[in-house]
């Protein structure tokens, strides 16, 4: 079994969930997959659940992922939460 | 078969080639079949009755004098499309806009429809509608509708982002924030402060094809929907949400589509029409006038901005702030929101911060135009910065050469950056001849950035060969923009057939699983992904038939230029098979020959653009004529050059009419007064230069050929690009877009004063 401690991640979050985690601007989680991360923030956040469904795109080392939720988190990797943003 | 996104550096055979448009001699002749287009026997005329008032409370709605006009079949209002939104308040306000229901919010807001045999009827019926209103005070403009005693839109806004939560309600939807760092220490860092406030007028997307669709509700539950739409499989789920219908049961086909921008991404009159339909028993066509599209469709927000920068005179910039004010129309969004995410993207800052407040006012709710809220923040960033270099002296192009993002940069959004193509882009720019070229009399150059996010979404692709070896594509992402020709090229790539070989159409919402709309400059992007997935599984099973006609493992058969070949020592002298040999066999072989990919293609990576300009001011009418313009812009690989080059020069023409002459303009009723080209004007082509464009190709290393999304990224750096060279043509600064003839005329004025 591979160390959980490894893969402690530092999840930056954008303004308007800051009020849902007590004003911090980071959580750390250590899941794997956004699905994993999304589960661990709704678990232990209240509130975050709602913004979750309204649409959240997680950036993984600058790249951005709206809907692939089995995406793997790697080790170290830096995570942002962001707005699921329209196009036109 | 796993989706393998990697990209492949191989050296293509079709990719890149300007082949035949298969969409051209139909759209060119006529005969191609767009929203209005379509027919179904006993067919009614619906048209919308639409509120004359910005604000006004709806007391009574009598239709009943309309209801016994002869020849009229349906008279709906709210009470006919009941709130089934189960407190999804997104979905809520896109019923309430398609037909006001307690308020009208806006000039133009539904509050009824007729079905009727004709047009004179449905016009006759609609006269006979009685609405009992009581007119409110109103509010049009973002700044004064943030003011505490402005007139209220809704008594259930409050402020999201202020802690504690408001008690009161407001226009006020959301305040948010993005930067890092500390802007007011790297303010005191500074040599050189400019700090300038900016607005823009709110804009339209004006696609030349106006809303329109035939919808047809059986008495049995089922329904058709013929339609000009982004998104076919976004419109049947949102229509059938609004309507309590089972998703299975609409099918939804989308036109051919003239034009979109963003604006076609979004239900308007459709769930109307099929609620007509539906009470008629009968189909009903609904075509939207030009008056109705620009008075009850989607514009982009006005905003008003306050941007403050500061720099050392080695053209360091220690401090970036912006606040933005984007209206949104009668009902809440963020569009501010992706206005601050977006405005310093293209940046290096050390400290940068952006805030926005979104805001509801009596105009039409806004919807997504190219980029939506990007060009608006980067007129502002962009005019700022031009101020910036010639405060302490530096070539515009050197200044934010040394300021751009580069790999490792970390955003003003948030994250770190990958490899990004904003420096290639400015390279390329201060290399391009146009930078060189001499000026004439009263003419300016100016040069501007832009950033934007591309995404990819659901997508489905069925390639199916046909039993004489030639191919057909289906796909769910509409085609806007020649995603048609990419998608033939992608196939016949991979195929190793010839271009003229497959033939793409775009499939109904029942054919195909749900594909999202086309927009996010994903259609392209995102269905060629699919498209190779399909054809490399079609290429398996290709190989698996010809194994088997040979009888040999399919281990030793090889897929290379539109053959199998039997491999190694003891099969190897066999001829190959073509497509059409294989195919031919196939009742005999195991059946239908096809490969299917249904994905998410996810990754697409953001992307940048530098444009620069030439404008010529005439110094007697206020007058501006664009000289010359100049497209820069990474592709990452550009499938079909032609449409990628038309995606830069579409970007382009519509920020030149946004930047110099469209704009919504509310009289004091809050009436809009120009709802008509004539009046609202939009550039055509004797008003514009040639565009020139100059495609990079950084290869995207999430597509298996590095395509990236190019759709929406050349609208966004047009306003500032224009509004530099209209101010150093004028030799005074405009802040305010359009720059049209009175206000530049105006500025000419007060620096002659």
């Amino acid at each position: 079994m591979s160390n959980v401690s490894t893969h402690i991640h530092t999840v930056h979050l954008w303004g308007a969930l800051r009020p849902l985690v007590g004003g911090k601007e980071s959580v750390t989680s250590s899941a794997r997959t956004i699905r994993e991360l999304f589960r661990f923030l709704a678990e232990n956040y209240p509130g975050v659940e709602a913004h979750i469904r309204r649409g959240v795109a997680v950036s993984i080392d600058g790249r951005i992922y709206r809907d692939q939720w089995d995406t793997e988190l790697p080790a170290g990797a830096e995570i942002y939460l962001m707005p699921r943003i329209p196009g036109g | 078969m796993p989706l393998d996104t990697s990209l492949v550096r191989k050296p293509f055979k079709v990719i890149g080639t300007r082949v035949r448009r298969p969409d051209g001699i139909d759209k060119v002749t006529g005969r191609a079949k767009y929203g209005a287009d379509a027919f179904a026997p006993g067919q009614l005329v619906g048209l919308v009755l639409r509120s004359p008032h910005a604000h006004a409370r709806i007391k009574k709605i009598d239709t009943s004098k309309a209801e016994k006009l002869p020849g009229v079949k349906a008279v709906v209002t709210a009470a006919d499309l009941p709130d089934l939104t189960a407190g999804d308040r997104g979905l809520r306000d896109t019923l309430e806009n398609c037909m006001a229901r307690t308020k009208a919010l806006y000039d133009g807001h539904a509050v009824a429809a007729v079905a009727a045999v004709d047009m004179h009827t449905a016009k006759q019926a609609l006269k006979l509608i009685k609405v009992d209103y009581q007119v409110l005070p109103h509010v049009t403009d973002p700044d004064e509708a943030l003011k505490p005693n402005a007139p209220l839109l809704h008594d259930d806004i409050f402020t999201e982002g202020i802690e504690p939560k408001p008690v009161k309600p407001s226009n006020f939807i959301k305040i948010a924030e993005y930067g890092h760092g500390d802007v007011e220490a790297g303010f005191k860092e500074a040599d050189v402060i400019i700090e300038k406030s900016y607005k823009t007028e709110q804009t339209h997307q004006g696609y030349i094809e106006p809303h329109a669709c035939l919808a047809s509700v059986s008495p049995d539950g089922t329904a058709e929907l013929w339609v000009t739409t982004q998104g076919p499989f976004v419109y049947r789920n949102t229509c059938a949400a609004l309507l309590g219908m089972d998703i299975n049961k609409l099918r939804v086909t989308s036109s051919e589509i003239g034009g979109g921008f963003g604006g076609k991404t979004h239900v308007w009159a459709e769930p109307v029409a099929l609620a007509l339909s539906r009470k008629a028993n009968r189909p009903v066509k609904v075509v939207m006038t030009r008056d109705e599209v620009f008075r009850a469709t989607g514009p982009t927000s006005s905003a008003s901005m306050d941007i403050k920068i500061g720099a050392r005179k080695d053209g360091t910039v220690t401090a970036a702030f912006a606040e933005l004010r984007y209206q949104n129309g009668a009902f809440p969004f963020t569009w501010a929101e992706f206005g601050a995410m977006t405005a310093w993207a293209c940046y290096d800052f050390k400290n940068v911060k952006s805030v926005s407040k979104d805001v509801v006012v009596n105009r039409p709710k806004c919807a997504a135009y190219r980029a939506p809220s990007a060009p608006i923040a980067a007129f502002a960033v962009e005019s700022t910065m031009d101020q910036v270099a010639q405060a302490i002296g530096m070539d515009p192009i050197e200044f934010r050469i040394k300021n751009a993002a580069k790999e490792g940069t970390k955003s003003s959004y948030g994250p770190v950056y990958g490899p990004i193509g904003i420096g290639p882009t400015l390279e390329a720019a201060k290399n391009h001849p146009h930078m060189k070229a001499p000026l004439g009399p009263n003419q300016g150059r100016g040069m501007a950035c832009g950033f934007w996010f591309n995404f990819g979404g659901q997508t489905c692709v069925d390639v199916n060969v046909t039993p004489d070896g030639s191919v057909t594509v289906a796909v769910g992402t509409v085609d806007v923009g020649g995603s048609r020709a990419s998608l033939a090229l992608a196939v016949a790539e991979e195929l190793g057939v010839p271009y003229d070989q497959v033939r793409v159409i775009v499939a109904d919402t029942s054919s195909l699983g749900h594909n999202d709309m086309t927009d996010g400059s994903r259609g392209t992007f995102s269905s060629s992904m699919a498209a190779v997935d399909a054809t490399r599984k079609a290429v398996q099973t290709l190989r698996e038939r010809a194994a088997k006609i040979w009888e040999i493992p399919v281990d030793e058969v090889e897929w290379m230029d539109g053959h199998a070949h039997a491999v190694g020592e003891k099969h190897g002298n066999k001829a190959p098979l073509s497509v059409k040999e294989i195919s031919a066999q196939a009742a005999n072989t195991g059946g239908p020959i096809a490969g299917h990919s249904e994905i998410v293609a996810d990754g697409a990576g953001v992307s940048f653009a530098t444009h620069i300009c030439d404008a010529e001011v005439d110094p007697e009418t206020g007058r501006t004529t664009i000289k010359r313009y100049t497209v820069i812009q990474d592709a990452g690989k550009a499938m079909h050059p032609s449409y990628v080059e038309g995606q830069y020069q579409g970007g382009a023409a519509q920020g030149i009419g946004w930047a110099l002459n469209e704009e919504y303009v509310y009289g004091k009723d809050g009436r809009l007064q120009n709802p008509g080209f004539l009046d609202y004007r939009i550039p055509v082509c004797s008003d514009l230069p040639m565009i020139d464009t100059q495609i990079l190709e950084i290869p995207n290393p999430n597509h298996p050929y590095g395509v990236r999304g190019v759709g929406e990224t050349s609208i966004v750096p047009p306003l500032g690009a224009i509004a530099n060279a209209i101010s150093n043509a004028a030799g005074v600064r405009l802040n305010h877009i359009p720059m049209s003839p009175p206000r530049v005329l105006k500025a000419l004025k007060a620096k002659k004063k």
